[in-house]
């Protein structure tokens, strides 16, 4: 009896060691991967930051500098100073934006209507077209340029939108800088659709399993479609609110003046230790935006398990 | 009485929000298709239609000369081959290689995965550019642990040929591959145990159950990471302009695209005239984009009907 019990409870012992096995050989190559193309590129870099790279034809020669090339990012560098604090305002202004307009648009898509999946597709496109080299090229494209000079009218008329929005709500009474804010989102509304594809995407996932009956339980005792919204959507999407800001801030960090800076530093230059201590800064930036961002927004998530 | 006139109310406020909503989704719509629309408008025009200030939208003299140029200026039947052959391997051997990786972490636990999944996330955190450095030198002299130099004397120099691309999907460290790890893993959370444990006792290895039964389950998934990875790709110039600088590819033709027009102007690359250069270019984006438009409308689908099951959110 014994030995049987004994033989049984090695045998679940291999059994869930087989797995683990299995488990191991199965992350292996992203480990692989994850040792050669991340974590010694990283300590490379770092190791880079605090030291003079030469390359030449023997090979690379590193001395060790401390923070002077720190230093030179802060103070000697004409335009890091600038182009970093710019990358971080223009990231704190939209990635608000850009959450709520997607929520909103989720929610907007989620609702029956004639021509909704015809909608949807247009709407994921920014997914596919918004991204990599032809971003970039749109934003220089002279020929836009020009056709918005011609078509002056219909730019007339988008400018008196948004001061006559401008101008009820100061009207109202409110405050001058939120009435900037918005108004200026009227004006970018292009950048801003563009960037929310994947979070309208992430939204609609997670409004979709929701399950029916909630809404269902709440009509019966008479809430409104606004109520059911504050009630039920927000609090069962909020952990997607915390997924979509730490992905809107990547993204946004992604695609800015800084990223080619760094990059020039690095093969127009040749000034790897530099690039690298760059690098570094900009990685630490983000780090912090995204501890103190999570900090605040993970209390108010509601998990619903 | 009473009754009909809440219902009348109700009907005028459903009627008024069906109609903000109407010219909302088509104000955005056209937001968004606006970019696309006038460079088809633009691709189409000839060059003396640029200056006239009676053409907005549809030119008086249609040509396609915009295109014959841009096709022959980006070459862009090779560039199209080449791009794609670079896009599709990625995306075969990412997806591949990312599914392993979230099967492994999403069921087959063991000592540590945890920790090793919170690397994961770490890749998706740190942005490319902080390891991009160390990454080219290293592949510059490409030892793989001083093995090749042992076997051949020298290190080889990797830059300028697609195997950087093969290696760092082959090895799911590609760009944004830690998104696609992280999908995959949420999809399979999501699978109930019970087909698993069915089909091990059936007499499934862990090999045939992932090969048979969770792979097929995972479409959705899969497609989802697919898209992303080939269009992200396709259109990605951070990683190809550094690893591939003279390949033709559509991303690095794209931007060099007004140089080498300016060139096959013949004249001083400063003295072409500047729109004619941009009218070009954008009609090398379209040309660009048209592929992706042209994929996007069969997999469009998926993602419109069934994003619950795409397996972003698990």
């Amino acid at each position: 009896m014994k030995s049987i019990t004994q033989r049984f409870g090695r045998k679940q012992r291999s059994y869930g060691k087989q797995k683990a096995l299995w488990g191991i050989a199965y992350v292996m190559p992203w480990l692989l991967g994850f040792i050669f193309f991340f974590l010694i590129p990283l300590l490379t870099s770092l190791i880079y930051s605090f030291s003079t790279v030469t390359a030449n034809s023997e090979g690379i020669g590193i001395t060790f500098m401390g923070m002077k090339n720190y230093v030179t990012a802060f103070t000697v560098n004409t335009s890091f100073n600038r182009m970093l604090t710019e990358a971080i305002v223009n990231m704190a202004v939209n990635v608000p934006l850009i959450v709520i307009f997607s929520l909103f648009l989720a929610v907007v898509l989620n609702q029956k209507f004639l021509g909704r999946s015809f909608a949807r597709s247009i709407f994921f496109l920014p997914v596919i077209l918004a991204s990599g080299v032809i971003l970039t090229l749109e934003s220089s494209s002279l020929v836009q340029a020009i056709n918005d000079q011609n078509a002056g009218s219909g730019g007339l008329i988008n400018a008196l939108g948004s001061f006559e929005l401008e101008r009820l709500m100061l009207q109202a009474g409110v405050s001058e800088t939120i009435v900037n804010y918005l108004t200026g989102a009227v004006d970018r509304i292009y950048e801003i659709v563009s960037q929310s594809g994947v979070q309208i995407l992430i939204f609609l996932a997670g409004i979709q399993t929701i399950s029916p009956q909630l809404y269902e339980a709440s009509k019966m005792e008479g809430a409104t479609g606004y109520e059911a919204f504050w009630k039920i959507t927000f609090p069962m999407v909020s952990p997607l609110i915390l997924v979509n800001m730490i992905y809107t801030i990547i993204d946004s960090f992604s695609r800015n003046e800084l990223t080619d800076l760094i990059k020039t530093t690095g093969f127009v230059q040749f000034d790897f230790g530099l690039s690298s201590a760059m690098a570094w800064i900009y990685f630490l930036a983000i780090s912090i935006i995204l501890l103190i961002s999570t900090y605040f927004v993970s209390r108010k998530v509601f998990y619903h398990e | 009485m009473s009754v009909s006139r809440w219902l009348s109310l109700e009907s005028w406020k459903r009627w008024l929000w069906s109609f903000i909503r109407l010219t909302l989704i088509a104000g955005l719509s056209f937001v968004i298709l606006y970019p696309i629309l006038q460079k088809i408008s633009t691709a189409i025009k000839d060059k003396a239609d640029l200056y006239s200030p009676v053409v907005v939208w549809i030119p008086e003299n249609f040509t396609m000369s915009n295109f014959l140029d841009a096709i022959r200026i980006m070459d862009y039947w090779e560039t199209l081959f080449n791009t794609f052959a670079l896009s599709a391997t990625t995306t075969v051997l990412t997806a591949a290689s990312c599914a392993l990786a979230g099967y492994g972490f999403a069921r087959l636990k063991f000592k540590g995965s945890q920790l090793l999944f919170a690397c994961v996330v770490l890749t998706i955190l740190v942005p490319p550019t902080t390891i991009l450095i160390p990454i080219y030198l290293n592949l510059k002299d490409f030892t793989l642990m001083g093995l090749i130099p042992l076997l051949t004397g020298k290190s080889v120099n990797l830059l300028n040929s697609y195997w950087p691309f093969i290696l760092t999907s082959l090895t799911a460290n590609s760009l944004k591959a830690g998104l696609y790890i992280f999908i995959f893993r949420q999809f399979f959370r999501g699978i109930p145990k019970e087909v698993e444990e069915a089909a091990y006792i059936d007499g499934a290895g862990v090999g045939t159950t992932f090969t048979r039964i969770m792979m097929p389950n995972a479409i959705p998934a899969i497609i989802t990471t697919t898209l992303f990875s080939f269009v992200w790709q396709w259109n990605d110039s951070f990683y190809t302009t550094t690893y591939l600088t003279s390949s033709k590819v559509m991303s690095t033709q794209l931007s060099s695209l007004p140089y080498n027009l300016s060139i096959m102007l013949g004249s001083d690359p400063s003295k072409a005239d500047p729109f004619y250069l941009s009218m070009v270019q954008d009609t090398g984006i379209l040309l660009a984009i048209l592929p992706l438009i042209v994929i996007y409308l069969f997999v469009q689908r998926y993602f419109v009907e069934s994003i619950e099951r795409t397996g972003i959110v698990g």
